[in-house]
């Protein structure tokens, strides 16, 4: 039986799509390099290893600095770290901005993200959430919609996760923090910015693998194809 | 499969040099500027570029977060060293009578000056925060004659781009640009917290740059060099720091 398709993730999703898992992958390991060198977390303005931390990480670091009980430093990799983080850091924005600018022209949130006033019913939230924990594998009409809990995972993903996250992020900056010092008062400190930035990296890599877990659920390269080629398999 | 018109080629086409000729304009712009960082080439460049575009046209005269003395950190912590050595020590104990600033290049009054000269010039306290790179941080007093004002009294020429600063440990060595150096919070500092300022802190002297990371304020300052060429310095990229992997501007 030949096989029809229909168009189903216009390019600009597909593009900033693709980009956007780049710069987050790259991102998310530069971060945790970073992590490496002082795996102490604190809150407030200021922390070091004379100050009583938040947390600790119990890893090895690459600084001898900082006594974690290991005999020995991992290799410092700052250098490059710092760079390509902060260059990935300029891809999530400029493609997060492409990606609102254009979504926002072309309605795209409206139609492919936000619930609709029946979904957000109790008794419809509830059934979904069951069908989820089940791990019910999607039919095949869910491959063109969006379901109410997806939809409010990805609104919460694009509008508050990482909006949070480049937020903290900038707070750490001793530059931006000098022009935009709110930034990082409103955070209650510098340490506080970090610390909830690396919060928020656990939360969105919760996000990356719950979200991997369910596009497998739903079919693997069904969907991925979908997101490369912009079709999917006629409804 | 969707076919591309003509007319949507076309339009392709002329986007495309449109963006080639913006950036192309683009780049002759930030040049002429000051926007591009001497660690522009390689394969971060972009983002550097990017960064510091962005921070000098948003941020270029803004000020350092100032605390409250009950902010200063009881603790502040002293980074690692390398040895100083017996040399450092001899003038430690000389209780660095002879150590020397010596400040050359595009100046029309080049000299040195000893710690007691310096500190007979005026003098600027802030109370300030150090970020690390590695994350950490601590705020205290800093005390010390602003750069501006010594870059006047030896006649900085106008042209000047940058300001080269060199560490008793002559591996460390630094720059910084005219939007830094002449900056209000830049400080030859030779206080912390009320007092000398001690070795480990960089003690007798530590350039004190507020709105960058921690390594940009060198510690054990022997020197300056104005210029208006930060490429011949060096392997041309700004300082040691993008020579050992690490960026040139670390305002972030």
């Amino acid at each position: 039986m030949a096989e029809t398709s229909q168009p189903r993730h216009s390019f600009f999703v597909r593009v900033t799509h693709w980009l956007t898992a780049l710069a987050f992958l790259a991102l998310l390991v530069t971060g945790l390099e970073i992590v490496v060198s002082h795996p102490r977390f604190y809150w407030g303005e200021v922390g070091n290893v004379n100050t009583r931390p938040v947390f600790k990480i119990p890893i090895p670091a690459s600084r001898s600095l900082v006594p974690t009980g290991y005999g020995y430093t991992l290799p410092d990799q700052n250098g490059w770290s710092r760079y390509l983080h902060f260059q990935s850091a300029w891809l999530l924005v400029l493609t997060g901005l492409l990606y609102l600018g254009v979504g926002l022209l072309r309605g795209h949130f409206r139609r492919e993200l936000l619930p609709t006033r029946s979904d957000l019913s109790a008794k419809r939230l509830a059934a979904s959430i069951v069908e989820h924990l089940r791990l019910k594998r999607p039919g095949a009409e869910e491959a063109w919609s969006y379901n109410v809990l997806q939809r409010l995972a990805y609104l919460l993903i694009i509008f508050v996760g990482f909006p949070l996250i480049i937020w903290t992020g900038l707070a750490m900056s001793p530059a931006f923090v000098s022009a935009f010092p709110a930034a990082v008062n409103v955070l209650g400190g510098q340490q506080s910015a970090r610390t909830l930035h690396f919060l928020l990296t656990g939360a969105l890599v919760l996000f990356l693998l719950v979200h991997v877990f369910m596009v497998i659920l739903a079919g693997f390269w069904g969907r991925v194809r979908a997101m490369i080629t912009g079709r999917a398999s006629a409804r | 499969m969707s076919k591309l018109s003509r007319r949507q080629l076309i339009a392709a086409g002329a986007v495309t040099a449109a963006g080639a000729g913006g950036l192309a304009a683009a780049a002759k712009l930030a040049h002429r500027y000051g926007l591009v960082p001497p660690d522009s080439g390689g394969i971060y460049g972009p983002g550097e570029t990017l960064t510091y575009a962005a921070q000098r046209l948003l941020t270029r005269h803004s000020m350092a977060r100032e605390f409250s003395r009950s902010q200063i950190s009881a603790k502040p912590l002293q980074n690692e060293v390398a040895p100083l050595g017996d040399e450092f020590k001899r003038l430690q104990a000389a209780g660095f009578a002879d150590w020397q600033l010596k400040v050359d290049g595009l100046v029309a009054n080049p000299g040195s000056f000893s710690l007691a000269e310096l500190r007979s010039l005026p003098r600027r306290s802030h109370i300030t925060m150090i970020q690390c790179e590695e994350g950490w941080s601590y705020i205290a007093e800093w005390t010390g004659v602003p750069l501006s004002h010594v870059l006047t009294l030896v006649g900085a020429a106008p042209q000047a781009t940058h300001v080269v600063y060199r560490s008793f440990q002559t591996e460390w060595w630094e720059s910084i640009d005219m939007a830094d150096a002449l900056h209000p919070q830049t400080l030859l500092a030779h206080e912390m917290n009320g007092g000398q300022l001690p070795v480990g802190f960089g003690g007798p002297l530590r350039l004190r740059v507020t709105r960058q990371l921690g390594y940009k304020s060198v510690k054990y300052i022997t020197g300056l060099t104005v210029t208006d060429n930060i490429k011949q310095f060096g392997k041309g990229l700004g300082s040691a720091s993008p020579e050992a992997g690490y960026a040139w501007f670390a305002g972030i």
